[in-house]
């Protein structure tokens, strides 16, 4: 890879000059900045418009030895850097994800040596600073391999903190990264963040099926009767919020409190617990021996599988096990469902006395 | 916090291991140590098979069936195409629903 040789001509205007326009940023953010971080932790919808477009970005009034921290186009990962560096002069190369955060999208390989190489060479990174160094997120190791991107651009990768609010310290530390700043965690806060997003997600899904089975609750022989649905959908309705509250709100804020290791079982027990708690308030007590057990089948088997699905959110389930609980755990699904729809049936066949 | 015991698939080859330490710089979950100048997988249940080892090794010496741990992709592959592998989940398209990313 060739140097561009230092012509003091051409470094005043060095930003402008070659390749794409540099645009600014700056680290603080304003009301909308925060309002985006809020939303796109509640609407998917919204999360995944929320996006930068790619390219390389100033900080500051960064000089030619100013570092480069490179991130993905997801807004929030942009969002993030720009306010860890605070004060900091720097360059920030922002890659083309498709609006994907670092991590998942070096799993998938969007945030991979490809994108980096080619975003290196159309914004001229090699003409606009001095060194040869990039910062990338440790996060970002699963797609960047640090010496095939030596090799092709010259470029050295250095891996920075996984947390934005240590790469000041990472900075002042000359580059040497902590023990604590490349240790990822899963803490209280970092999981609760992600119960919003889940439960919208399955209440969303909910709502049709639902619906269905309220309809069908409300069947009488002149037509659908509002009162009887009422009626007998209002359980149906409580074992649904109680399984989305098992498997999306206590899974994850419990989660290293659970005794088993399966994600599945974790959810399974919650689910089990919650249904107990159900049985012994008495609360379904007027509800009919299948209604019964068409709610307790109906939590338990949600609960599992939702805090099953948290998976992919976590930093602490792997492929091989996830692929060793499906093999039980999706035959147990189906059957579960199966059997909720067969107990729904003869709940509303005895609830209308034709049994 | 770890995962299911004794399933990550990750291995080095002592052959091939020069001891550089770059797979200890990029796992975010010290899984791995240098022990007598050589790659050791000092925790594997803590292992989240991201790939980072293997991908920033430049010698080829770790293996592994790396790849994202996500159920939500993975049931949807083995309903759709009958190969876990092949899932892809809601963060790769539009359609939006779980949270996982």
């Amino acid at each position: 890879m060739q140097l561009m040789p230092a012509n003091p001509d051409e470094e005043k205007t060095s930003c402008c000059c070659c390749g794409p326009k540099v645009k600014k940023t700056v680290s603080s953010w304003n009301f909308r900045d925060y309002f985006g971080a809020i939303f796109c932790r509640v609407s998917n919808h919204y999360r995944m418009r929320y996006q930068v477009s790619p390219g390389l970005f100033s900080l500051g009034s960064p000089t030619q030895e100013a570092p480069v921290f490179v991130t993905a186009n997801y807004k929030l990962s942009f969002d993030h850097l720009r306010k860890g560096l605070g004060a900091l002069n720097a360059w920030i190369l922002v890659l083309d994800t498709k609006g994907i955060n670092v991590w998942c999208a070096a799993g998938k390989g969007t945030f991979g040596v490809d994108e980096l190489i080619r975003r290196i060479d159309s914004e001229k990174l090699a003409e606009k600073v001095s060194h040869k160094n990039l910062i990338v997120p440790q996060l970002g190791a699963p797609g960047i391999a640090a010496h095939e991107v030596k090799k092709k651009t010259g470029f050295s990768v250095i891996y920075g903190p996984i947390r934005s609010r240590d790469i000041q310290t990472f900075i002042i530390q000359n580059n040497t990264i902590t023990p604590a700043m490349k240790t990822i965690t899963f803490t209280l806060p970092e999981r609760a963040v992600l119960a919003p997003l889940e439960v919208v997600a399955i209440a969303k899904k909910s709502f049709v099926p639902l619906l269905v089975v309220a309809l069908a609750m409300g069947l009488q022989k002149h037509g659908i009767m509002f009162h009887r649905m009422a009626t007998l959908t209002l359980p149906i309705l409580i074992a649904l919020t109680a399984g989305i509250f098992a498997g999306c709100v206590l899974h994850p804020l419990l989660l290293p409190f659970l005794l088993v290791r399966s994600f599945a079982l974790q959810g399974l027990f919650l689910g089990l617990f919650a249904s107990a708690c159900f049985h012994f308030s008495g609360l379904f007590s007027n509800v009919s021996v299948f209604g019964q057990a068409a709610a307790y089948v109906l939590i338990t088997a949600l609960s599992s599988y939702l805090a099953f699905n948290f998976t992919g959110s976590t930093p602490i389930a792997n492929k091989s096990g996830v692929k060793k609980e499906l093999k039980i755990a999706v035959p147990v699904y189906i059957v579960s469902g199966a059997a909720t729809i067969i107990l729904l049936v003869l709940y509303k066949i005895f609830q209308e006395g034709l049994l | 916090m770890k995962y299911l015991h004794d399933v990550a698939t990750i291995a080095i080859n002592l052959d091939k291991c020069t001891g550089c330490g770059m797979c200890v710089e990029v796992c975010p979950r010290n899984v791995i140590d240098i022990k007598d100048k050589k790659a050791d997988v000092v925790d594997k249940d803590a292992c989240l098979e991201c790939g980072a080892c293997a991908k920033n090794c430049a010698f080829n010496a770790i293996t592994g069936d790396f790849g994202v741990g996500c159920a939500a992709a993975m049931i949807n592959g083995l309903l759709r195409f009958g190969d876990p592998d092949k899932g892809t989940c809601d963060c790769d398209g539009e359609s939006g629903s779980t949270g996982c990313c």
